[in-house]
């Protein structure tokens, strides 16, 4: 669905990727660990293109679109959760969803079906996204994305600073939505939240994909954590 | 819906029915507010709804005007065609502005527009042959006829005014409502997330300041038909400066804010004129405690505390 081949970027002359490679598949759940700085963020901006690749490639479904401006990448079905959520504070949820329905021109029934995953938004469709809670915020911000109908969902940090129920509830979406097929790269401290939904971790190191493993494989090696995360 | 459309149609009837029931002091200036109110509003686009601070809003007041006065004059328009080649003028230019303006953001985009603009002024003080320089020319009564009707009567030029303000209020309302609209104010709360989003945040923002420098165009066109004179100091820094205070006044990013703001502005000086010489300590002092007390604007107040649906 989505892969990265030999991938460098760089912000200005520092570079920050180094021939870095993965590959996200459909209705797959690949999770990036890495200690702080390793690259990880970095990593969906350039998917994004809001970090400009300087060589390698990144292709969706077999289709080179490395190198597109940035607001063109959605519009392929790139979907992006960054981390702090950065919702349009000012608007209404129904506004914040109108805008990400707008972007590949999706109608009620996607909004319905958005709706109905996180049924708590619809009570508060005329309320300021900023007078929501960090729990609802991070439900909108996930929506939002949603509203896309995305292929490939980028997800940075969704669970950080969220309450257990509500990280049930993230999980239990993100759960369903690679079921639907969707292909999803996860950033996420939490390593037990990595071990209960990950197909793959790639663990990320000074800009580089360091190693590939199964849960299992990290379950059995407890080394790896020590070395690429240090904890 | 409903409920905006109401208010904003509530207002047009108002000060349709105030040309009736106000004193015909009044008249001329209300005439001369909505008029004002339809610059600031054109202005309102560009700083209240996608987050651009320009300076130098009089060149496209000016150059609207210009368009207007002198292919009236020296081309011998009639005054319709004349007061279309004015809003022309004012597209072309907030194109032109707008292309290259937004290659650069914030405080270096403010002192863009403030070059530009005052490169407007310099230009109709060069070319004084043509423009009367300083002083600027009168359009003869004789000219500002339309359909019949005289625009230097009280009366018709009231109503012209408003059928401007009218068209201005209830276009942004439905800008404001439109796709483009909720694309703006996204761009205007976090630029990156828009673009994150998919839009492409250069082509909104520069329809932005098209539409923007066309309504300001628009309302500097009307001021030259209707009040009947030209002049270089429309293109001048406080002809800038004036719609952002109207705009924060009233609450930027309300689409009736600036009508309040102006409006607010206008007879503050008006009224404190009448009482004191000192009338711009008062209006400064006023000023201050507004800027304190109601960071948002008067609208802006209306909007938190009572009425959240306000656009």
């Amino acid at each position: 669905m989505l892969k990265l081949t030999d991938i460098n970027a760089s912000y200005g002359k520092v570079q920050v990727l180094r021939d870095l490679s993965l590959e996200a598949k459909a209705g797959e759940i690949l999770c990036l660990l890495g200690r702080n700085g390793a690259g990880k963020t970095t990593v969906m901006k350039t998917i994004m293109g809001l970090v400009p690749m300087t060589s390698g490639s990144l292709q969706l479904e077999a289709h080179e679109i490395s190198g597109l401006p940035a607001y063109r990448v959605p519009k392929l079905g790139i979907g992006y959760i960054p981390q702090g959520r950065r919702l349009f504070s000012e608007m209404t949820v129904g506004e914040n969803l109108q805008i990400g329905l707008m972007t590949r021109g999706k109608g009620a029934d996607v909004r319905e079906h958005v709706l109905g995953m996180f049924p708590l938004l619809r009570e508060r469709l005329d309320q300021r996204a900023e007078t929501l809670s960090g729990g609802e915020q991070q439900m909108l911000a996930t929506a939002r994305a949603l509203c896309l109908e995305p292929k490939v969902l980028l997800l940075d940090e969704p669970t950080e600073g969220l309450q257990p129920s509500m990280i049930s509830l993230i999980r239990d979406v993100v759960v369903r939505l690679k079921e639907q097929g969707v292909a999803i790269i996860l950033v996420e401290q939490r390593v037990d939240a990595v071990l209960e939904v990950a197909d793959k971790i790639t663990f990320v190191e000074n800009g580089r994909s360091a190693m590939t493993v199964t849960p299992a494989e990290l379950k059995a090696d407890s080394s790896l954590l020590q070395r690429f995360v240090g904890v | 819906m409903r409920k905006s459309l109401t208010l904003h149609l509530g207002l047009i009837a108002l000060l349709f029915a105030l040309q009736f029931i106000a004193p015909a002091y009044h008249h001329g200036n209300l005439a001369r507010i909505m008029v004002m109110a339809s610059f600031a509003m054109g202005y309102n686009i560009m700083f209240g709804y996608t987050g651009l601070l320009s300076l130098g809003h009089a060149m496209f007041f000016a150059v609207g005007m210009y368009g207007m006065g002198l292919s009236a004059t020296q081309l011998g328009l009639s005054i319709g065609p004349a007061f279309g080649v004015g809003i022309l003028s004012a597209l072309i230019c907030s194109l032109i502005v707008g292309l290259l303006a937004l290659r650069t953001i914030g405080v270096a985009f403010m002192i863009v527009t403030l070059m530009f603009s005052q490169t407007i002024f310099l230009t109709i003080l060069y070319f004084g042959g043509i423009t009367r320089g300083d002083e600027g020319f009168v359009i003869k009564q004789s000219t500002r006829q339309i359909f019949g009707l005289d625009l230097s009567d009280a009366t018709t030029r009231y109503f012209a005014a408003l059928l401007l303000f009218s068209l201005v209020l209830l276009g942004i309302l439905w800008l404001v409502k439109s796709p483009t609209g909720r694309v703006l104010i996204a761009i205007r709360e976090n630029e990156e997330r828009a673009k994150m989003l998919g839009y492409d945040v250069w082509r909104h923002k520069l329809a932005a300041v098209v539409m923007s420098g066309t309504v300001s165009g628009a309302a500097g066109a009307a001021y030259g038909v209707l009040f009947g004179y030209v002049g270089a100091s429309f293109s001048q820094v406080p002809y800038s400066i004036f719609p952002l205070l109207w705009v924060l006044l009233g609450g930027a990013g309300t689409v009736i804010g600036p009508f309040v703001g102006t409006l607010f502005m206008f007879y503050l000086i008006d009224l404190s004129s009448t009482v004191t010489d000192a009338y711009m300590l008062v209006v400064g002092v006023i000023l201050v405690l507004l800027t304190m007390f109601a960071r948002n604007g008067l609208m802006g107040i209306v909007r938190e505390r009572w009425a959240k649906w306000l656009p």
